[in-house]
């Protein structure tokens, strides 16, 4: 395990001021780790896929359908889905489609605020390849470029359906131990930050740790 | 209508007065008259509601031209008052004043024309772009699809077409793809 | 009138431009002397309509200064549709509005027809009254549901989002698609009604009226929703002209406007209805009015499949769409949405391409310059329910 005080392997924070700098923490993120007997780590990530709670940020057109999802008539709380206000208590942040500069700032923060382990869906075809906005100067083309995403629903919308279908997809693939979304920004942290600077040109936030 | 643009060609020089359609007259004034103009209308000839305000780009004129669009609700006629200003020198006299959301439009024609409204409030803060570091991204001369190349790339593999070539093959296979 | 919280109702009515409003914005705060605690609401927070934030600056839970953040949505619309060809437009501009994109379609197609001349027939009118009728519909529910839900009442969100789902099925049924339909191009509508439709349709219709009635029954005559939201964000009539205040939150003010009766377009000179007003222009009032005007819907629905023709053509001749040059012009076209004046402004130069559009949002100002005037003064918990109740949507404001 790092020792994240070790000074080699801090963060920055450039963005911040002196002041702003004592008040968050700089130390790397940390990979997860799996249970070291395989039976409790597949019990682990049974529960897991079970108890999907996904974060209430509706950031695009997405959301509109997320809407009939969670209630009566698709009630995806049959699969365990439950919508929560804070991305502390989440574990599913669903993109919902587009991510403008603006918000991919605010996704980029809320991620990194929820706890692992974490799993990212991506709505819709334009946090693929920008889809029908592949020429906007304000929203990202490559969702993935940028949060390492678990799952894509494609369609324009995708239909409740497709939600319900790519939630139970993304339960198989936790149930195989397959999401390592979360690790692989761990151990690229320093690419996505690169490509995050890249486009975000006021970046007055720490670079991890909220 | 007749009477009123009569008065305003009098008193404000008026031209390039045009019907677009019944209900819609819009006609062209100085920039140095229209605040005057539109407070006129606001006030004296019950144009009480303000539509929008927004702005076309004439990069060949070397021109903006605003257009505020004014509503009479008793007489059911709306006035499209275009002010033609210089596109180096972006200064216009703000009618924050006048209605309360104009402060909002004349924010977002800051931000994406780089239109200067003296007094207004609020005008630098960011309206919908942040941490903008081009040329204001509505003026013709931005290329929105050449940046988002430069700024956000494309995933390999994207494959785009022409839709009217595209579509000229679809149709007229046999003909090379010429309509004739 | 006293009310709960000693909140007052409105003073009579009178409209017309008053000058006395001051505009001006707040003198900022000092917020280093702790009296007064910054916070954000939003963009990640359950009690926003879609993505947008507000500044609240705070003096215990009461709110001393609002300022509306917007920008999250934004696609740079207004730009794309300046470098794509009129019909490429036609599948860009639905996107515009999420929860209602119908009025979008309707607009574009209805400027570009305008300005190029294009008359389209009589069916067509009928098919693309009854889509933006159904399109409110479903944008009603679930306001209705929101504005439950903003104050508690999940029951009233749960029925109403699950009912608006049989609206989107019939949408599907007509259009092929749930949320982006894509069905009123310039020249007419893309299909005809299927087989069976009107049958279901009606059948719809009955049950949303049942639903209706019973939210009528569990919403507004709850004690819960009644203290919280009568006499919240009381909009002044002579707020309604220099603030530009339109649609359901003006006539819950007594102010009759409505564009389907002032300025009639498509069928609605045809079909039979009344304005809705109210008088007391709060947050009850204006839920009521909406809940009244969704009644409405469901009557207009109805007339339109009594009174429609059932065959004919529903798309006019067209140019051929992949060199069509529309000639030079200038052009304002409004609706009534859910909201209010939904707007676009079109200037083409006879080319290929549109020379400029500006799309007018009723939440342009409703959002922000509304927005920040009510908020002041009230209750930090009373926030989600004032937002809901003036029915903002984000998307429309920025594009």
């Amino acid at each position: 395990m790092k020792n994240s005080l070790n000074t080699d392997d801090t963060l920055e924070n450039s963005g911040l001021t002196e002041e702003e700098q004592l008040l968050f923490s700089n130390a790397r993120p940390r990979a997860y780790e799996p249970y070291p007997i395989k039976a409790v780590e597949d019990f682990a990530n049974w529960a897991r896929a079970n108890s999907l709670w996904i974060l209430a940020f509706g950031t695009g057109c997405g959301a509109i359908e997320l809407r009939p999802l969670m209630t009566a008539r698709f009630d995806a709380n049959r699969f365990g889905v439950a919508g929560r206000p804070t991305p502390r208590q989440s574990s599913v942040f669903i993109i919902g489609g587009y991510a403008s500069v603006k918000t991919l700032k605010r996704i980029i923060r809320s991620y990194e605020q929820m706890q692992g382990p974490k799993f990212v869906i991506c709505l819709g075809i334009c946090p693929i390849n920008g889809g029908m906005y592949f020429d906007s100067y304000n929203t990202i083309n490559q969702f993935d470029q940028y949060i390492p995403v678990d799952l894509y629903a494609t369609g324009c919308m995708p239909r409740p359906e497709a939600l319900v279908a790519s939630i139970m997809a993304l339960q198989k693939k936790i149930k195989a131990g397959e999401c390592d979304g979360a690790n692989r920004y761990v151990e690229n942290f320093d690419w996505y930050k690169a490509n995050q600077k890249k486009v975000i040109k006021n970046w007055d936030m720490p670079d991890y740790n909220w | 209508m007749n009477d009123l643009m009569e008065r305003l060609q009098r008193d404000f020089g008026v031209d390039d007065i045009t019907v677009r359609k019944p209900a819609l007259t819009t006609f062209r004034v100085k920039k140095d008259s229209a605040e005057t103009l539109i407070r006129e209308l606001r006030d004296r000839e019950g144009y009480t509601h303000l539509n929008f305000m927004t702005c076309i780009d004439y990069i060949e004129d070397g021109i903006f031209t605003l257009v505020y669009m004014l509503h009479n609700y008793d007489k059911k006629l709306s006035l499209g008052v275009h002010v033609d200003i210089s596109r180096e020198n972006e200064d216009m006299v703000s009618i924050h004043t006048l209605w309360a959301q104009a402060w909002t439009y004349q924010r977002e024609l800051r931000e994406m024309y780089g239109i200067n409204f003296p007094g207004s409030p609020r005008l630098e803060e960011d309206f919908c772009l942040e941490g903008w570091d081009d040329i204001p991204p509505m003026r013709r001369e931005f290329d929105t699809k050449e940046f988002s190349e430069q700024r956000f790339g494309h995933r390999e593999g994207r494959h785009s077409e022409e839709p009217r070539d595209h579509m000229k093959v679809e149709l007229y296979p046999n003909r090379g793809g010429d309509e004739k | 009138m006293k009310l709960p919280f000693g909140r007052t109702t409105s003073s009579p009515i009178s409209t017309g431009h008053s000058a006395s409003l001051d505009f001006a914005q707040p003198e900022p705060v000092d917020l280093a002397s702790g009296k007064y605690v910054k916070l954000w609401q939003g963009p990640q927070h359950p009690g926003i309509t879609g993505n947008m934030s507000l500044e609240l600056t705070l003096d215990g839970d009461t709110i001393i200064d609002c300022k509306t953040h917007v920008g999250y949505l934004h696609r740079g619309f207004e730009k794309l549709m300046e470098r794509r060809s009129f019909i490429q437009n036609f599948t860009v501009v639905c996107r515009i509005a999420v929860p209602e994109p119908t009025f979008n379609e309707y607009l574009y197609s209805h400027a570009v027809e305008e300005i190029s001349g294009i008359e389209i027939p009589e069916r067509a009118t009928w098919l693309r009254t009854m889509n933006l009728e159904m399109m409110r519909l479903a944008s009603f529910l679930m306001w209705i549901g929101g504005q439950g839900g903003a104050f508690g009442q999940y029951t009233v969100a749960n029925w109403t989002l699950a009912y608006r789902d049989y609206v989107l099925d019939l949408f599907e049924e007509m259009t092929g698609a749930r949320i982006y339909h894509m069905y009123i191009v310039p020249g007419g509508v893309r299909a005809g009604l299927p087989d069976g439709f009107e049958g279901r349709a009606r059948e719809i219709m009955d049950g949303a009226e049942k639903l209706l009635d019973q939210i009528e029954r569990v919403m507004f005559n709850n004690t819960v929703f009644k203290a919280r939201s009568k006499g919240l964000a009381i909009i002044p009539p002579e707020m309604i002209d220099p603030y530009g205040i339109v649609g359901p939150n003006a006539r819950a003010c007594g102010v009759k406007r409505d564009l389907r009766k002032d300025e009639p377009y498509l069928a609605y000179d045809q079909l039979d209805f009344d304005i809705v007003t109210g008088t007391d222009s709060d947050a009850y009032e204006r839920a009521y009015l909406r809940l009244q005007e969704t009644r409405q819907c469901i009557s207009l629905i109805r007339q339109c499949l009594d009174r429609m023709p059932m065959d004919g053509a529903f798309q006019a001749d067209m140019p051929n769409v992949l060199h069509w040059k529309v000639p030079a012009g200038e052009t304002y076209v409004k609706a009534e949405c859910t909201r209010g004046e939904y707007g676009y402004y079109m200037v083409t130069d006879g080319s290929e391409l549109v020379r400029r559009v500006h799309v007018r949002g009723p939440s342009y100002t409703h959002a922000i310059a509304v927005m920040e005037r009510l908020a002041v003064g009230n209750n930090i918990a009373d926030i989600a329910g004032m937002m809901v109740s003036l029915h903002t949507y984000p998307p429309e404001i920025e594009r």
